[in-house]
């Protein structure tokens, strides 16, 4: 075979032809359907309407989950009990979202289910604010929406189900910290992000209460880091408190990532046993760390019946149960009668606390 | 440039056309495909949330493939798009209009980009060591500026035309700005000395600069612009978002840079073109957008962006190492001099080529 030297310079034709090719056929794809907002959904009552509190919960709502980011324990638990009441309702279920826990990456995910015309997204926002177009446009489209765990701002939703009383969840991780250091000392936060909603939130409550309960005189917050629910950053962030803090009684974590990274560095560490960790975390993922002594207590409402209670709360505002106005009722089958607060938002109770003598009960 | 060049204006590197045409093919390929096997992704609805999802990644890749032609990267690019967005922030809590914030957001990018082009080119840092150095700096400056807080309540006018459609249809009102800045990068890239010199350095900037191409300050100047561009995509990105907070783009630089190889550019310089680049943004974007809406799992996007990154730089090496088997012993043995002959150089021809005995 003679080599031969071959000239093409009709290649630099045939990608401008191919891209000339891609822009035809583009169009011609977008010109062909065209689905703006005309979806045929008779089963779903229109929204907006006056709450009919003896409704019937429709069957064949789809229903979707959209945690703050996929490959989270918390949200896997919310996730089994949203889809096991989506199965008793005859509905249909899916779980979706990002992997990193971050607002924009949160809208395409909206903006992909509200084109799939879901009835009911439940989601727990990244960002109260960077949502809220595509969330009025998805409920422009029927779209039934319910935060859960971090709400976005009230205009955005039709309900917010809200795990816990934000009042309650700092003062019991404060009644916590201080049974654990008697009562004095200085302490220390490990949040997720520094943005997260609930989490500021509650600081902000632990540090107003820390200043007024004369209980509390005695303790000091000096510093507040940011893990951002990644368990190495986190890990990071508990061995950077530890060092610059020589004098640190206790860590809490507002937040089941960062809680189980700071155990994990606690148990690794000298500090080990020494300095008090507590904050919101899964029985599961702290188990180990009870066992041996590393975390005496701490505490969470449980995600699986927050997931339940989101799908009853869901499907009662796309079957017309409730609006979302305050006072409202409707009975989430096994959970009971709940009432709808202001603002729409849906308390689920006070949270539990998991120690050595109750934690093997559990499994989230 | 030699004046042999300069007849040549348009000249392609022959391996690259091919790549070029291939990334382009596949992602109409892509395209079509998806339309056909996705619901929902062939809609009108879906072509306005892929374009304005794939808008920042597109205006970003635009100066990196210039820098990166030219031999050198910019990892800051997304860190400075979060610093812009948290300054903008910063300022419109301050009560300023943002008639004014704006352009002084467009202006502070270009200022972080000449303080990475004066760090590569006056000091001579390498500009791997100097971007990944300014891309924690500018990340963290823009948390030392808006910490924890999230600036949200922007006008409703600015942030509805941003995410807005021309004339209520579905093409985005940041269409024809963007298509613009791409006629504009394509044009400044292949069809003026300016973009020679770029390719010239960055096939051996010490000819390049022999040879009379103002090396470091056409560097200096792609960084600048580079900045700018990240500015004005913080701009976008805010106001898109409606959400000023100092972790906005977080990690869009490794997107960028992944859009910029995969659409054919040499990561060692000198080779490269813009139709692959634009090709690689939206094979990309839109291979997430559909797996997304086929309800393919956050990870498994991750996976074949991965893959497909891997076989673009593995295939073309691939081809030309086949190519060049049965010519390598067709040919006399010649020391292989280190990295491809600049794509100005004339292709291998039949007939003579002048030999006026000057070398460049």
């Amino acid at each position: 075979m003679s080599p031969m030297i071959r000239r093409r310079t009709p290649r630099r034709t045939a990608g401008a032809t191919a891209l000339a090719l891609g822009v035809a056929l583009t169009l011609a794809a977008c010109g062909g359907t065209t689905r703006d907002g005309e979806e045929e959904r008779d089963d779903v009552p229109a929204g907006g309407a006056s709450a009919d509190p003896d409704a019937e919960f429709a069957s064949d709502l789809s229903f979707a989950m959209l945690p703050k980011s996929v490959n989270n324990p918390y949200f896997e638990a919310s996730s089994e009990g949203a889809a096991r009441i989506v199965e008793e309702l005859d509905g249909s279920y899916e779980y979706t979202g990002p992997s990193d826990a971050s607002a924009s990456s949160q809208l395409s995910y909206v903006n992909a289910l509200s084109q799939q015309a879901t009835d009911v997204v439940l989601l727990s926002a990244n960002d109260p604010n960077a949502l809220c177009s595509a969330l009025e446009q998805a409920r422009d489209l029927e779209t039934t929406v319910v935060t859960f765990d971090s709400d976005v701002a009230p205009e955005c939703r039709d309900v917010f189900v809200s795990q816990v009383d934000g009042a309650e969840v700092s003062g019991t991780l404060l009644e916590l910290t201080a049974e654990q250091i008697g009562g004095e000392g200085e302490i220390a936060v490990l949040s997720a992000t520094a943005n997260a909603t609930n989490q500021n939130a509650w600081i902000d409550a632990m540090e107003a209460e820390l200043a007024e309960n004369p209980d509390y005189a005695d303790i000091e917050l000096v510093a507040v880091a940011y893990g951002d629910d990644a368990d190495e950053k986190s890990f990071r962030e508990t061995q950077g408190l530890l060092q610059a803090h020589p004098d640190l009684k206790a860590i809490v974590s507002p937040t089941t990532v960062g809680i189980a990274a700071a155990a994990r560095y606690l148990q690794g560490s000298e500090y080990g046993g020494e300095v008090a960790l507590t904050g919101l975390g899964t029985p599961n993922q702290m188990r180990e760390f009870v066992t041996d002594g590393t975390v005496t207590e701490f505490a969470l409402w449980d995600p699986t019946r927050l997931g339940e209670l989101a799908a009853y709360a869901g499907a009662a505002v796309a079957s017309g149960i409730i609006t979302g106005a305050e006072g409202e009722t409707f009975t989430a089958g096994e959970l009971g009668e709940y009432t709808v607060g202001s603002d729409g938002v849906i308390t689920l109770g006070p949270p539990a606390r998991f120690n050595a003598d109750n934690i093997d009960a559990f499994d989230f | 440039m030699s004046a042999e060049a300069d007849r040549r204006p348009l000249r392609l590197p022959r391996r690259l056309a091919g790549w070029d045409a291939a990334v382009v093919l596949l992602t109409v390929l892509t395209l079509a495909v998806a339309s056909g096997a996705v619901d929902e992704f062939g809609t009108t609805r879906n072509a306005t949330f892929l374009i304005l999802d794939l808008a920042p990644v597109l205006l970003l890749a635009l100066p990196m493939t210039l820098i990166v032609v030219s031999g050198e990267i910019d990892l800051s690019v997304a860190s400075t798009v979060g610093l812009t967005s948290a300054l903008m922030g910063e300022l419109w809590a301050g009560g300023w209009p943002l008639e004014t914030i704006v352009p002084l957001a467009v202006l502070a990018g270009a200022v972080l980009g000449a303080f990475n082009g004066l760090l590569v080119t006056f000091l001579g840092l390498p500009s791997l060591a100097v971007t990944i150095g300014t891309l924690a700096l500018y990340r963290g400056l823009a948390y030392v500026l808006l910490g924890d807080t999230a600036v949200a309540d922007f006008a409703r006018d600015y942030t509805r035309w941003t995410i807005g459609s021309l004339g209520g249809g579905w093409v985005p009102n940041v269409v024809p700005p963007i298509l613009l800045l791409v006629v504009l990068f394509a044009l400044v890239l292949h069809a003026t000395p300016v973009g020679r010199s770029i390719f010239a350095m960055g096939a051996n900037d010490t000819a390049a600069a022999f040879a009379g191409v103002p090396v470091e300050r056409t560097k200096f100047w792609l960084y600048v612009v580079s900045g700018a561009v990240a500015g004005l995509v913080g701009v976008y990105w805010t106001l898109r978002y409606s959400t000023a907070r100092a972790d906005n783009a977080e990690g869009l630089e490794l997107t960028v840079v992944a859009a910029v190889l995969l659409g054919g550019v040499s990561i060692y310089g000198g080779r490269g073109t813009l139709l692959g680049v634009v090709a690689g943004v939206v094979l990309l974007t839109s291979l997430q957008n559909a797996l997304r809406l086929a309800k393919v799992s956050a990870d498994a996007l991750t996976v074949v962006t991965g893959t497909l990154l891997i076989l673009s730089v593995l295939l073309p090496n691939l081809a030309a190492a086949l190519r060049a088997r049965p010519r390598r012993r067709a040919l006399p043995p010649a020391a292989p001099g280190g990295p491809a002959p600049p794509p100005a150089a004339p292709p291998p021809a039949p007939e003579p080529t002048r030999r006026d005995g000057s070398t460049p």
